[in-house]
């Protein structure tokens, strides 16, 4: 398949300055059992071509679910069509911009493949998961599920650049909701943050087999609980929370296509401007954080972007300082500083821009009970289910599914519908301790929106827990 | 590109052996996307996709599946074949589902809109000269968007409709900004003109210094898209049958509590009013209107044939996510030329964003002003206003604090494109809301 494509695009390549293929397959599986009965299981294939051309100074695009010759050809007419119909208009003349043209591969660590074991096997698994969530008639919905995708890719360059890529990436679910009157809380498996590149053993590394009874019971404890109390407090986040936290407050106001303002009108700009890498200040002493698709089981891992350049682990903020932003091969050479492989699409049919991959949070030397021992006055949250931020990724308000208060250094009740608000300017200056290894969690997101046209993505994060000073929190109503 | 699904259709019937029933989904588009910023092209290109999702029944049991196909018959039938192959290995791997539910009763549809789009180039000219001068960034969108229907028993639907949607926004500097938007089938440079100078005034205000509040409440006018985003928070979970009978609802307190909205609160489901497809993927119908709030009470529930069939009530053909697709809001009688009076002193809010619930079960949401958001003192438009986060309840914002929802509506065509462009649309009024909180 692979070898006749390359064929048929080296057949109709166009005489043009840069042409290159990208092809992308996904293979997708969704087994679910809800309420103890098997939802309909969902198969989709989905792939084609995007055809990028740049031309007379302009750039275009392509993109086809058609890959006979003919189809590649009128996708390689279009792309040559819009590159040379805004040439002259673009926002940089796209001749001068270096276009990778790199060769390798890249495949996902598998160590049990999906197909190792039946599709009845898997259902099975999943209705013991359930029926181990839905414990109580106060639980009124549950649900297990795995979402399995094998995401094959080859980019081609007309000059003869090739590289190819195999991902596969399991998302496991959990979920028990638990209602009394006019209250109803859910527990979950992380929302679907415990998601990472492999084969079925990713439900063991995650817990996935020990986790139902807990959340079952946590989801019957929180309707009980007295809502999350209000005023300024120590904040212990737990890996499940951390993600969104750095995902929204560091990674998003990093991406350099942000600062350059080309997502004003949809995901925002940024409070971050070009003159502050190597200088600003952005945490505390505690904060180091990194790119890095080079974590082998990590959700977003890959040998190169999509635009073509190798992928390597670089420091994004280190000792607190800025040092460096997200953006790929075109959003570089606008600003003229340095950035990283992340020229990333959703699929074949959007063009790559500026995403996050994997952005972690380096652990510290702190155990999560020498956090707790230091707080007099706190609340420790876990799981993240409401996520709000500005337009410049500064002000923002978060939620939790699970709260607990920390008095004197002690943990002590469970606190419902835990919400916190803070400023990213001045939050991560406030971060006082950071967890050690032991509290380190390789999660992600299979949901992340940004873009014109909008493009949905998955990225890695990776945490320890974090405590940090002074922040607002309140609870619900 | 009907002809084309029909003969899938009707190459997929000679597939079928014995008993067995189908049903086929189908999305296409064929799209231009053009992405300007600082009112130069940042991306430009074209899409070509074609998808069809087909479930392959054997009496309880079933399995489904989805493909992107070429759209040319002779690669585009062995695929189908292989696929129909693989879903019938896998039906007796299942297990019965007792959800199952597909439209039996043949009630098939035809919806062709011409295509009166404007060639490419342009559009695209017509943007960028129209934008100079000035800080525009944003997307234009256009092309044919194509739905179809088909089942084994015969019903055949089919939809495609030609639009463009040019989403943008002119900038003063940092985050002051008028958002804008001309959407629809038929392109008029005069129309597009009239919005870039209407926006252009605008931006004169967002040129005196900013004026920040301090957190507390305020008198807002909220506009139609503000009031859209508020309602697509809503919409959530907010009128899915699930979301109900499971407890899940941000309205729960509606349905349990017995708490209501202001009486002028009308919503609806408008189907027939909307430009998506009026049928969905199980072969449904969906009703011209559904009421989904009457007079400030909980009126009806979206139910897609999965929840109607779990829960023993009937279908009103809504989709999976059992969430509005064309959402319909009464006006009330304030007349737009009167707001600024009505508001007073307080904020005239054009845009909020990045909604999201911080009390579920109660309806409390927040989130952010975004792009022109005015400081208002005496009926007089005086400054813009730094961005503010706010977090309410809809019980307060269209229940105890409603004011009053002008007598205009706006018509709001859905720009999102998240892997396809959407039909979905909404018809709003602008509201008047007294004690609005603002907490960062």
């Amino acid at each position: 398949m692979l070898e006749s494509l390359e064929k048929r695009f080296r057949n109709i390549a166009p005489p043009v300055q840069f042409c290159s293929l990208r092809y992308v397959e996904e293979r997708d599986q969704v087994v679910q059992v809800r309420q103890n009965v098997l939802e309909p299981v969902q198969n989709s294939t989905d792939m084609g071509v995007m055809i990028t051309v740049v031309h007379e100074g302009g750039i275009g695009y392509g993109a086809t679910s058609d890959l006979s010759e003919s189809g590649l050809a009128r996708a390689a007419a279009d792309a040559r069509d819009w590159a040379k119909r805004t040439a002259g208009s673009g926002v940089v003349d796209f001749s001068a911009l270096p276009m990778p043209s790199s060769s390798g591969t890249y495949r996902s660590p598998v160590e049990i493949p999906w197909d190792s074991i039946s599709l009845e096997d898997k259902i099975d698994l999943l209705r013991r998961e359930s029926a181990r969530l839905g414990v109580d008639p106060r639980i009124v919905d549950w649900e297990a599920s795995v979402w399995y995708t094998e995401t094959d890719s080859v980019y081609l360059t007309a000059d003869g650049g090739r590289v190819e890529q195999h991902l596969r990436q399991v998302v496991p679910s959990l979920a028990a909701t638990a209602n009394e009157g006019a209250e109803t809380q859910t527990r979950s498996l992380g929302g679907r943050g415990y998601c990472r590149q492999g084969g079925l053993e990713v439900l063991a590394q995650v817990g996935f087999h020990d986790a139902a009874p807990r959340l079952a019971e946590e989801a019957l404890i929180l309707l009980t609980a007295p809502n999350c109390p209000t005023g300024k407090m120590d904040l212990l986040l737990d890996p499940d929370q951390m993600i969104l936290q750095i995902h929204e407050s560091i990674g998003h106001p990093l991406e350099l296509d942000r600062i350059l303002g080309d997502e004003r009108n949809y995901a925002g700009t940024s409070f971050v401007t070009p003159d502050m890498f190597g200088t600003y200040r952005y945490g505390s002493e505690l904060l180091d954080v990194t790119y890095d698709p080079t974590i082998p089981n990590q959700f977003a891992s890959y040998g190169f972007d999509e635009g073509g350049l190798p992928a390597r682990k670089e420091y994004i903020i280190r000792k607190g300082i800025l040092e460096r932003g997200l953006g790929a091969s075109v959003a570089r050479a606008r600003l003229r500083m340095a950035g990283v492989a992340n020229a990333r699409a959703c699929s074949w049919n959007r063009p790559p821009i500026d995403r996050m991959a994997n952005l972690n949070l380096e652990p510290g030397t702190s155990s999560l009970e020498e956090m707790i021992a230091s707080v007099e006055r706190g609340v420790y949250l876990k799981t993240n289910n409401s996520w709000s931020i500005d337009d410049s990724r500064n002000k923002f308000q978060f939620g939790c599914e699970w709260g607990q208060m920390i008095e004197n250094g002690k943990l002590t009740h469970v606190v419902k519908k835990p919400n916190y608000r803070g400023i990213s300017a001045t939050f991560w200056r406030n971060l006082k301790a950071v967890g050690n290894r032991d509290t380190f969690q390789v999660l992600g997101t299979p949901n992340c929106g940004k873009g014109e046209p909008n493009q949905s993505i998955r990225v890695g994060h990776a945490s320890p827990a974090c405590l940090f000073a002074d922040v607002d929190v309140f609870g619900g109503e | 590109m009907r002809d084309y699904f029909y003969e899938i259709a009707d190459y997929l019937q000679s597939l079928m052996r014995g008993e067995e029933v189908w049903t086929a989904s189908y999305s296409a588009e064929d799209s231009d996307f053009v992405r300007f910023n600082h009112n130069r092209v940042r991306q430009a290109g074209s899409v070509q996709q074609r998808t069809i999702s087909i479930d392959l029944i054997q009496g309880k049991r079933h399995a489904a599946a989805s493909i992107t196909l070429s759209g040319d018959l002779e690669i585009d039938r062995p695929r189908l074949r292989r696929l129909i192959e693989d879903q019938r290995e896998m039906v007796p791997h299942l297990s019965e589902d007792p959800y199952l539910l597909y439209a039996t009763e043949v009630r098939s549809s035809e919806r062709i809109d011409p295509s009166q789009l404007p060639p490419r180039e342009h559009a695209v000219d017509a943007v960028v000269r129209a934008g100079e001068g000035k800080d525009l960034v944003g997307i234009y969108a256009a092309g044919g968007i194509h739905a179809g229907f088909a089942n084994s028993l015969g019903q055949r639907n089919w939809f495609s409709s030609y639009s463009f949607n040019l989403d943008w926004s002119l900038y003063h500097n940092a985050d002051k900004a008028v958002k804008s938007a001309y959407a629809g089938f038929v392109w008029n440079d005069a129309d597009l003109d009239a919005r870039m100078s209407s926006a252009s005034r605008q931006l004169e205000v967002l040129a005196r210094t900013p004026r920040t509040i301090d957190p507390g409440r305020y008198r807002v006018y909220l506009s139609p898209v503000a009031l859209f985003e508020l309602l697509n928070t809503v919409s959530w979970g907010g009128f899915g049958l699930k979301d109900h009978r499971t407890k899940q609802t941000p309205l729960l307190r509606m349905v349990e509590g017995g708490a209501t909205l202001h009486p002028s609160v009308d919503i609806t489901e408008n189907t027939a009013e909307g430009i998506a497809p009026d049928f969905q993927s199980q072969g449904f119908i969906r009703p011209p209107k559904v009421p989904l709030i009457e007079r400030g009470c909980f009126r009806n529930c979206l139910a897609s044939p999965r929840s109607a069939k779990e829960y023993g009530v009937p279908t009103n053909g809504a989709g999976n996510g059992e969430s509005p697709f064309s959402i319909d809001m009464a006006p009330g009688g304030l007349p737009q030329s009167d707001v600024l009076r009505e508001l007073g002193t307080g904020l005239y809010i054009n845009n909020l964003w990045y909604l999201n619930f911080s009390d579920r079960p109660a309806c409390r949401m927040t989130g952010m002003t975004r792009f022109a958001t005015l400081w208002v003192e005496n009926g007089e438009i005086v400054a813009p206003v730094n961005v503010m986060r706010f977090d309410e309840s809809i019980y307060r914002v269209l229940g105890q604090n409603l004011i009053g929802l002008t007598r205009e509506r706006d018509l709001i065509l859905d720009s999102e494109t998240y892997g396809s462009r959407s039909t979905r649309s909404g018809r709003l009024p602008g509201a008047v809301v007294d004690e609005f909180a603002f907490t960062l």
